[in-house]
């Protein structure tokens, strides 16, 4: 067993004629926060997609230890213990928020199917109270019974990040936690993100913010027109004149 | 009305004693309302079963089958094969008929799932259609084709000679060791097959599969990476759905011990659909007051006929009650479905959420007087809604 807990090998992804990304290798440490920064269109999303089995690669192969994932199914890769997060949050709109953590957490404990139609919801107190536990970490306990669809962006966003928290994932995929949020939510999720790094699970984060980048990652990947270009910690990245160019621009963060 | 409350099974057990009194008591408190005869109250509970079962396909997983009276077929003509060759005892025809259609529903589901939204519809629509014409020529030997399949004197009934019972000279009526199956005891047997169907119908509601299929239905892609796999969840639902419908059918032969083919044909299948958006898609109650309404109102508009019509408008002037009664006409009686029409395209337009959507805006105005509650979600909902009826 590796101390690699994701092992992404020579990942290519054609869409038609377009490379989107072409010879990735990506390693990421257990236990470890590692960022995926790049600019827009650079294949960060798909990356991730290829990793959750959204889609297949031409080429490579994704480890998760020493599983291979590339060839599974979303649910099956999910059931190994990959949760993740979505650009726009991907939540149960019509159920309230109770039971928006309660599936999930059904889904870890009863794999990808169980027909369990006697017994009643209301008897499932460990999964029950498992979900309020989570909400209260994410500060939406206040509002459980509440219908998931009416909360802001911000309150989803946390919502589903309890979602998939109450799973307890070995690799924890993050697509953009904080677009769209106003700073003072930002700020709140970055204390959440920090508070769940202590547990030790082993994070991948898209991100555009670099506050956000720099307050959490212990490694960065940049990603520039499907390729890795740079790899390091968060001082080798930022000095390096190759992301400068790429990326940072002008900017001088 | 959107259940998402989790409830104690204490409160259950409330609701289905409320719901029994008030079923049991049906000959009693219809009566004003003049429908409580035998066949009118029998078909209200073989619909509410009907409807519950496809509730729990529509309503928690959101996926419309348009297919659903082909299990009712099979139901109906599986009871009636059992009353000829076995026993006019209805528990093997019930049995047989739930059960044939659940294995129906299994292979015309295996099919249908691979797709969702608007080509399941059609996939089911095909498939019933199919079942429907395949009954009403190809198989005539099983189904006796544009007759129908019904009972004679001459039939084996293996069971019933083997305990020595003989049909005398007429036929004979199905019966539940005796209870014969017309009439009020009748529907007695149906109302307690009711009964025990929404009890489990509740369980599932309240169960964490109900939430699962609910989920599916509010978003199946998070389910994915939710680490579920979807389709045998839609499977067991259709499957379920279809026992329901095929435990309906085999009451209809019950009642009336006769199969035709045009029980399976598409406008039944519609039937099914409407009874469920008129009571409230997705709601518990909702689709029994969808079946009691729509049957009730079946049965007294199509009762009307020109000379009840003149008569109910003869304060009338001779020149005017003529041509009102001729266009009132056009309404009840045969035409009754223009009316039936009318009413679903204004409760789509107006309350998509159906009669218990209408109820819970009544009961949140007179609550509201008490308390400034917040409608969370309310809005959102309803636009929801609104778009899956646009949908249908």
């Amino acid at each position: 067993m590796s101390e690699y807990i994701l092992d992404v090998t020579d990942v290519d992804k054609n869409f038609g004629g377009l490379r989107a990304l072409s010879d990735i290798n990506l390693r990421v440490k257990k236990g470890t926060v590692h960022a995926i920064i790049g600019p827009n269109g650079a294949g960060k999303s798909t990356l991730l997609n290829v990793i959750v089995g959204r889609l297949a690669p031409n080429r490579g192969r994704v480890l998760l230890g020493d599983q291979v994932l590339t060839g599974k199914e979303p649910h099956e890769i999910n059931q190994l213990g990959v949760a993740r997060v979505f650009q726009t949050p991907e939540i149960f709109p019509e159920l309230s928020l109770l039971q928006n953590v309660m599936v999930p957490a059904f889904a870890k404990r009863e794999g990808i199917f169980k027909m369990n139609f006697i017994k009643s919801l209301f008897a499932e107190k460990e999964v029950r109270e498992h979900a309020e536990h989570l909400l209260d970490d994410v500060g939406l306990i206040s509002q459980k019974d509440n219908i998931a669809g009416s909360m802001s962006r911000g309150d989803k966003r946390r919502l589903e990040l309890a979602m998939c928290l109450g799973q307890q994932p070995k690799l924890f995929l993050l697509d953009e936690p904080t677009a769209g949020m106003a700073r003072h939510d930002t700020n709140r999720t970055i204390d959440l993100l920090k508070r769940i790094k202590e547990r030790g699970m082993t994070k991948v984060i898209i991100e555009h913010d670099m506050h956000v980048v720099f307050s959490l990652a212990d490694r960065i990947s940049v990603l520039a027109q499907g390729a890795i270009i740079c790899e390091g910690t968060p001082e080798e990245v930022r000095n390096d004149p190759r992301v400068k160019e790429a990326y940072l621009g002008g900017e001088s963060e | 009305m959107t259940n998402t409350k989790i409830v104690s099974p204490k409160q259950d057990l409330i609701y289905m004693a409320i719901l029994s009194a008030v079923v049991l008591t049906m000959p009693i408190w219809l009566q004003p309302f003049g429908a409580a005869y035998p066949d009118l109250m029998q078909k209200f509970m073989i619909f509410g079963i009907f409807a519950i079962g496809y509730n729990i396909l529509f309503g928690l997983t959101g996926y419309l089958s348009f297919g659903h009276a082909a299990f009712l077929g099979v139901g109906s003509y599986t009871a009636v094969w059992s009353f000829k060759l076995l026993s006019m005892n209805v528990i093997p025809a019930l049995i047989f008929g739930t059960v044939l259609s659940g294995l129906f529903a299994l292979a015309i589901g295996f099919v249908s799932l691979r797709r969702s939204g608007i080509y399941f519809s059609i996939l089911t629509l095909a498939f019933a259609q199919m079942s429907y014409n395949l009954a009403y020529s190809v198989l005539t030997p099983i189904t006796n084709g544009e007759t129908g399949l019904q009972l004679t004197q001459g039939d084996p009934r293996v069971l019933d000679r083997m305990s020595g019972i003989e049909a005398n000279a007429s036929l004979p009526t199905p019966n539940l060791f005796g209870i014969e199956g017309v009439g009020y005891s009748g529907f007695y047997i149906c109302a307690a097959l009711l009964l025990i169907s929404f009890f489990i119908y509740l369980r599932i509601f309240r169960s964490p599969f109900g939430l699962k299929l609910r989920a599916i239905k509010s978003n199946q892609n998070r389910m994915g990476y939710t680490g579920f796999s979807t389709r045998p969840y839609l499977m067991t639902a259709f499957v379920i759905s279809g026992m329901y419908a095929g435990l309906a059918g085999s009451l209809l032969a019950v009642t009336d011990p006769l199969a035709g083919a045009e029980r399976m044909q598409w406008t039944a299948s519609g039937e099914v659909v409407l009874i469920t958006i008129l009571g409230g898609v997705g709601t518990l109650i909702g689709p029994l007051l969808g079946a009691g309404i729509i049957k009730y109102f079946e049965n007294i508009f199509s009762a009307f006929n020109e000379t009840v019509l003149l008569n109910a408008f003869s304060f009338l002037p001779d020149w005017l009650a003529h041509p009102v009664a001729s266009v009132v006409g056009l309404f009840v009686g045969e035409g009754w479905h223009l009316t039936l029409g009318l009413v679903f395209m204004l409760i789509v337009i107006f309350l998509p959420g159906g009669i218990m959507e209408g109820i819970s805006r009544l009961w949140r105005l007179v609550t509201r007087r008490n308390k400034a509650e917040p409608v969370a979600g309310t809005h959102e909902n309803k636009e929801k809604e609104q778009a899956s009826a646009g949908e249908v």
